[in-house]
């Protein structure tokens, strides 16, 4: 290769920034692939030994993600639905970086973060935040607004002191609260005002990626309006990029372009938001669209989903939802579907898939 | 549905308040409502809207320093206000049963699920142990728990949550009680458990007769639960009717809010395919230490006046669809727009 050919090398550069707006060819923001994350509790050397003798039975595990692939463009606002102990915190904390998974990779604009060197990972973690559903929990009662935001910022060297009143009453402003308040402390505040603190915490450190836990979920539904009315105004002004962790349907469709269902640590359907919620696939996320409640008067017969939640803790075979599923057949006991496309953007796990 | 039947139960400008430091405040005020006997009133309102204390002050659980200090509560024609301690004690978890969020409010951890029943089924009634055991298993059966023998010696914590939580339901059916208060009991439980759990608790409303009031902030598991809804506002009752006319041509300003501020599940994106923003509720509900004169509503409401100053009356709409407030809005203006 002596001969330079400055014309082509040109043109390759400029390929990527002509990627089609099609969203699948943009190389996702985040990426996780192939996750799995196994809880077991640490053995003390007692169990251990009693284990080794065979008096003990080995702790159980709890596979609470089982090969979970999820990558979000930037921009994008996705959803992510699915019953209680699902794995849903388990996969967002993931994404924060707050747990290591068992196994898989975690790609961050197509670099793999867990092979980066310690502190250029730490700086793309700050790219990612986190919005918990307890905003009290989560704020340290003892410092008033003004430390809470400003730590986080300061230590990563984002602003020095004498710029610190100035970028509070900044971040205040945009969650829409009034900066004079910097002083007070987290109890002084109205459950939605703490929940605009969490926010504003989570921005202070200029993330393009917001995951949030059931951020709105334990506010009152006008409060959750002002919320989730501040979200979107946020994506707007800032380009922020979200998985949205919510049980509320409701709540998912309004924010979501893009939903995934999980179901016992695996995803089993994704889709536009308004194709999965028109044209469900899998027969889990039928009977999960059919029990939601509705604001619609009428009464429902609520009877889709029989039987309860399995336990995470011996998850059964094959497919994870056959004991309730309604067209569960014998293939469904001996082997796991996987994610096939079947519609543009439309995936599901389901044996009867094409069939 | 049930207006030709005489009413289970029949609230009368209840009112129950707490005395304070910084003066007394009133968390049930005035509030008025019937149940009839296999019907379901959903009591809806946002956080501290005197729900709960409803439900307390008809169960007489109102501790100091709060009481009840107006109104009247008559179960089957019997007054309860006034009763002696004693009395209203026979009557829970015999007549009215009350299923809270957390089912451990209900359940005793170290006490096996059998032992629980029968001591409350025996506790009101003279069976023996053994017609009691039946009744429990019954009762197990009832709200669908499979294999109710082997989970009668279960303890509770050998049980998921949406299983508790049914055990409690059974205990509060136990004694075939002619009412049931139920706070907020499926608020933690997933969607497809809570679905079963409103299902079955329809049915054996429907079945028995018994009468249930379904506290919830939740205006969509109203719709699909209950045969009229009343919704709270800082300890009012501000409207109250049958589920279709409150939820479909709501009169108040208020409920005309809430029902803006619930992402449905059948909203449009707009021309970008974003998401239309939430109308919102201005400002904050109030603290009832600071309550305005007049409609409590008032400094967030966009149709007040200087009339709201006054305490709002009560309009009746329809049959049986009632308003507190002086400008409500018509069937048309209700309508989902
Ligand atoms: N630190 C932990 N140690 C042990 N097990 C855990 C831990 N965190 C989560 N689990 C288990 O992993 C599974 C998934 O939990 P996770 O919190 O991700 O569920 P979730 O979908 O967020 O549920 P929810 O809707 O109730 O919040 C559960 O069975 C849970 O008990
Ligand atoms: N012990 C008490 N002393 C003083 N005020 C009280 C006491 N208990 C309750 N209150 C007040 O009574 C009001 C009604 O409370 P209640 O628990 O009935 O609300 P709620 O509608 O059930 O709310 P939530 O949805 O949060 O359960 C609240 O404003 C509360 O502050
Ligand atoms: S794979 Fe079988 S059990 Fe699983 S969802 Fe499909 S039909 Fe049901
Ligand atoms: S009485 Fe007045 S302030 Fe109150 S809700 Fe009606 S219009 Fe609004
Ligand atoms: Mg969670
Ligand atoms: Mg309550």
């Amino acid at each position: 290769m002596s001969a330079p050919q400055p014309a082509r090398t040109a043109a390759l550069q400029e390929a990527p920034a002509q990627a089609p707006a099609n969203g699948s060819t943009i190389a996702p923001l985040l990426e996780l692939k192939a996750i799995r994350k196994t809880f077991g509790a640490q053995p003390d050397w007692v169990e251990r030994l009693g284990q080794r003798l065979g008096w003990l039975q080995p702790a159980a595990m709890v596979q609470a993600l089982d090969g979970v692939d999820l990558s979000i463009a930037r921009g994008e606002v996705v959803g992510l639905v699915g019953e209680s102990g699902c794995g849903k915190s388990t996969l967002g904390r993931i994404a924060v970086g707050l747990h290591a998974p068992s196994s898989g990779r975690r790609l961050w604009r197509g670099t793999d973060l867990d092979a980066l060197p310690e502190a250029e990972r730490r700086r793309a973690g700050l790219g990612i935040q986190m919005i918990f559903q307890d905003p009290y929990a989560s704020l340290n009662p003892r410092l008033r607004v003004r430390d809470l935001l400003a730590e986080a910022p300061r230590v990563h060297g984002l602003i020095d002191r004498t710029q610190q009143a100035e970028f509070v009453a900044a971040l205040l402003r945009q969650v829409g609260l009034d900066p004079a308040v910097a002083d007070r402390f987290p109890h002084q505040f109205s459950g939605g005002q703490r929940a605009r603190i969490g926010i504003a915490r989570a921005l202070a450190v200029k993330p393009e990626f917001l995951v949030c836990d059931e951020a709105v979920a334990a506010l009152d539904v006008s409060i959750q309006a002002q919320v989730l009315n501040l979200f979107m105004r946020l994506r707007e002004e800032l380009g922020l990029t979200y998985l949205f962790i919510s049980h509320d349907l409701g709540v998912v469709r309004h924010l979501s372009d893009r939903v995934a269902i999980m179901y016992l640590g695996r995803i089993v359907e994704s889709a536009p938001s308004a194709e999965i919620f028109s044209r469900p696939a899998h027969p889990y996320t039928q009977g999960l669209l059919a029990e939601a409640p509705t604001l619609k008067v009428e009464k429902k017969r609520f009877l889709a989903i029989q039987g309860e939640l399995p336990s995470p803790l011996a998850p059964p075979r094959g497919c994870h939802f056959h004991p309730r599923c309604p067209h569960a057949f014998e293939r469904c006991r001996l082997e796991a579907p996987y994610l096939q496309e079947i519609a543009p953007g439309h995936v599901s796990a389901c044996h009867l898939n094409g069939a | 549905m049930n207006a030709q039947r005489e009413p289970t139960l029949v609230v009368g400008r209840l009112t129950t308040r707490f005395a304070g430091l910084g003066g007394a405040v009133t968390a049930v005020d005035e509030v008025s409502f019937n149940v009839a006997p296999g019907e379901v009133l959903g009591l809806v309102g946002e956080s501290g809207s005197g729900k709960s204390m409803t439900g307390f002050s008809i169960l007489g659980l109102v501790d100091p320093p709060g009481e009840i200090t107006g109104g009247s509560i008559r179960l089957k024609g019997r007054e309860l206000r006034g009763l002696p301690a004693r009395e209203w004690r026979a009557l829970r978890g015999d007549r009215i049963a009350m299923i809270f969020q957390d089912p451990m409010m209900t359940l005793n951890p170290v006490l096996r699920i059998d032992t629980q029943m029968i001591e409350t089924v025996r506790a009101h009634r003279r069976v023996s142990r053994d017609a009691a055991r039946e009744m429990a298993r019954d009762a197990l059966a009832r709200v669908g728990i499979p294999s109710p023998d082997e989970r009668l010696r279960a303890y509770p914590h050998q049980l998921s949550g949406g299983m508790r939580q049914r055990v409690a339901i059974a205990i509060a059916l136990l004694n075939a009680p002619d009412l049931i208060i139920a706070d907020e009991p499926t608020t933690a439980l997933d969607v497809t458990i809570q679905a079963q759990i409103l299902f079955e608790m329809q049915t054996l409303c429907r079945e028995s007769g018994t009468a249930l009031i379904w506290i919830t902030h939740d205006l969509a598991v109203v719709a699909g639960l209950a045969d009229r809804v009343c919704v709270m506002y800082a300890g009012r009752i501000v409207e109250q009717g049958s589920t279709a006319q409150v939820l479909e041509t709501p009169a108040h300003p208020y409920t005309r809010g809430l029902l803006d501020s619930t992402p449905a599940a059948n909203v449009q994106p707009d021309k970008a395919g974003r998401p239309q923003p939430l109308r919102q509720i201005p400002g904050m509900a109030p603290s009832l230490k600071e309550l305005p004169a007049g409609c409590a509503f008032r400094p967030r409401c966009t149709r007040a006046s200087t009339l709201c100053e006054q305490t709002p009356p009560e309009v009746e709409l329809a049959r049986g669809h009632v308003a507190r407030c002086f400008h409500p809005l018509s069937a048309a203006e209700g309508l989902k727009s």
